[in-house]
């Protein structure tokens, strides 16, 4: 059996590129992905602590988060979309009328 | 476990808003002038919710298997809440006109987020916490974004949601260390096993990792940088919800999550990192409010000193540190919705009379507007005998008790910097020679919400020792 740390060493890799993506690249789309990754560490976590501990909270948690995840992708994409509409650009070095 | 009728009445509140959206989602569909339906009946559901819960206060119960609590604190919360959403209901009925944004819509997501913040409020278990949270985060990320074909709107939606979501992910990825360390997402089990884990380093983490997130919800520094922008950006009525529903929400949750820490010497990890944010919120904000030309940036710093303020409480770790904040947050909820609410009854069509330089002669122009605003402003700087100097005061007297004076003194130097701006405004509406200015035109309804919130802010103010103690017997 593979030791649990490889699976966590595994999930905070995952999160710290999320982390990188998020921080460093400009186009909203991969930023958003970047989260994306971020949750799925999050999920990587749970269902290994899950195994290791032999108990269902955690990948019931799971489904919480994909479910929620979906969610949030859907409104988020409305309002790239929206936002595109109007400057016909996701690029988040130009959406700066507001200053950050 | 058998669930009762007992059970259901203990979260009534919860039902109504739930039904309240459904109701609302049918007469969206079918009722050809819905908007003008839905700000009422939404009123009513909040009403009734905010009434009931504060009603129903002393029945404090766990149901469904320790998911969550009944009154107590969370009816507090409720009511703030619930009469919250009801008074920026009332502002949005003509602004939303205004704003060419008059859609029933509107309404439906506030209900949504209202039981988000709801549901945070009540959680016994990570799980809530994380569906709660996000019910009323993406519901916040719409409306933000609400006024879709103005730039301002969309950026402050996109703005919102990456940054809410980047807080999102550290909250989820904190649980699942917290879960693994404990073995299992329910408080009380973090709670009975917390000798164990309380100095272990994933634990340790997960906690941290936390609250790093819950940062980004409440708006303290560091992790403010979304907060000026989407609250100047969004539409008015907008800001106001989110600004002090959505921070009472989200400092409700970390209460609930660091609740095993308090009266433990484990928490004094996570003093040295509190208190760091607590100091750089009030002062970062305080001072860079000052700068400001645009009067919703100018309230979005004052929040997040205002955040800063109330993070004094929680590090502080103790009950009387945590009941401070909950009178400060009832305090803030309503001082800021006010303050928001005369913003957004001033504002023209376009985004146009946001300067502070348009308020010069309001008070000659419109005596009853700048006499309200003024009482906001007095009581968002601190002065006695308005709501928000007994927040502090509490606040300030718990960091005492816990041995930690000097962030007391900091607080103190903070609010007076904040004296400054909020003072500013006043002395621009009445001692300003010329006749420049804007001339308002005021709703009614607008009207009747702040006056609303000005006499719950002047109520607080004059009996702020039967509130704390209502507070403090059910804080553990």
């Amino acid at each position: 059996m593979i030791p649990i740390e490889y699976y966590l060493i595994l999930s905070a890799f995952m999160f710290i590129m999320g982390v990188i993506g998020v921080l460093t690249r400009k186009n909203a789309i991969i930023v958003f992905m970047s989260i994306e990754l971020m949750l799925n560490s999050a999920n990587l976590t749970f269902v290994t602590f899950s195994s290791y501990l032999g108990n269902v909270t955690g990948q019931l948690f799971v489904f919480f988060v994909m479910t929620v995840a979906a969610a949030e992708a859907a409104v988020g994409l409305a309002i790239i979309i929206a936002l595109f509409r109007n400057k016909q650009t996701v690029s988040i070095d130009e959406i700066n009328i507001l200053k950050w | 476990m058998d669930i009762t009728i007992q059970d259901y009445l203990n979260i009534l509140p919860l039902i109504i808003i739930a039904a309240g959206i459904l109701i609302s989602v049918v007469i969206e569909m079918y009722a050809k002038n819905s908007e003008k339906i839905l700000p009422w009946f939404s009123i009513v559901i909040f009403f009734s919710a905010g009434y009931y819960a504060l009603f129903t206060v002393n029945s404090q119960s766990v149901l469904f298997s320790n998911m969550i609590v009944t009154g107590g604190t969370a009816n507090i919360f409720f009511f703030l809440f619930c009469f919250g959403a009801a008074i920026v209901s009332l502002l949005s009925i003509d602004y939303l006109k205004k704003a060419g944004i008059y859609f029933g819509e509107y309404y439906i997501l506030l209900q949504s987020a209202v039981l988000g913040m709801m549901l945070l409020a009540n959680a016994r278990d990570l799980v809530m916490i994380f569906i709660g949270l996000e019910q009323m985060s993406i519901p916040f990320y719409v409306l933000a974004g609400f006024n879709r074909k103005k730039h301002f709107s969309n950026e402050a939606a996109l703005k919102y949601f990456l940054l809410g979501a980047f807080a999102t992910g550290f909250i989820v990825f904190g649980m699942g260390l917290i879960y693994g360390s404990v073995g299992s997402m329910s408080i009380d089990a973090i709670m009975t096993k917390f000798g164990d884990v309380s100095t272990n380093a994933v634990f340790i983490i997960g906690v941290l990792l936390f609250i790093i997130g819950f940062s980004f919800k409440i708006a303290a520094f560091p992790f403010h940088m979304w907060v000026p922008d989407v609250y100047q950006g969004s539409p008015t009525t907008v800001t106001a919800i989110m600004s002090t529903g959505g921070k009472a929400a989200a400092f409700s949750a970390l209460f609930i999550a660091l609740s095993p820490f308090f009266g433990d010497v484990s928490f004094n990890i996570f003093k040295p990192f509190l208190s760091a944010l607590a100091v750089l919120s009030m002062l970062f904000g305080s001072i860079v409010a000052i700068a400001q030309t645009d009067i919703k940036r100018m309230l979005a710093y004052s929040s997040i000193s205002h955040a800063g303020y109330m993070l004094i409480g929680v590090t502080s770790g103790l009950a009387s540190g945590t009941a401070g904040v909950i009178f400060y947050l009832a305090a803030y909820t309503f001082m800021n919705l006010g303050a928001f609410g005369i913003v957004s009854m001033l504002e023209g069509e376009n985004d146009t009379n946001l300067k502070i330089d348009d308020y010069i002669n309001l008070g000659k122009k419109n005596p009853l507007i700048a006499g309200l605003l003024s009482i906001f402003m007095f009581a968002l700087s601190g002065l006695p005998p308005f709501a928000g100097f007994f927040g502090k005061y509490y606040v300030f007297i718990s960091a005492i008790e816990s041995g930690m004076t000097w962030l007391a003194i900091v607080g103190v130097i903070s609010s007076v910097i904040s004296v400054y701006f909020y003072l500013r405004l006043v002395v621009l509406m009445y001692f300003k020679e010329g006749n420049e200015g804007i001339n308002p035109t005021v709703s009614n309804t607008a009207l009747l919400g702040v006056v609303i919130a000005a006499l719950i802010v002047i109520l607080i103010g004059l009996f702020p020792g039967s509130i704390i103690e209502l507070i403090s017997t059910f804080v553990i």
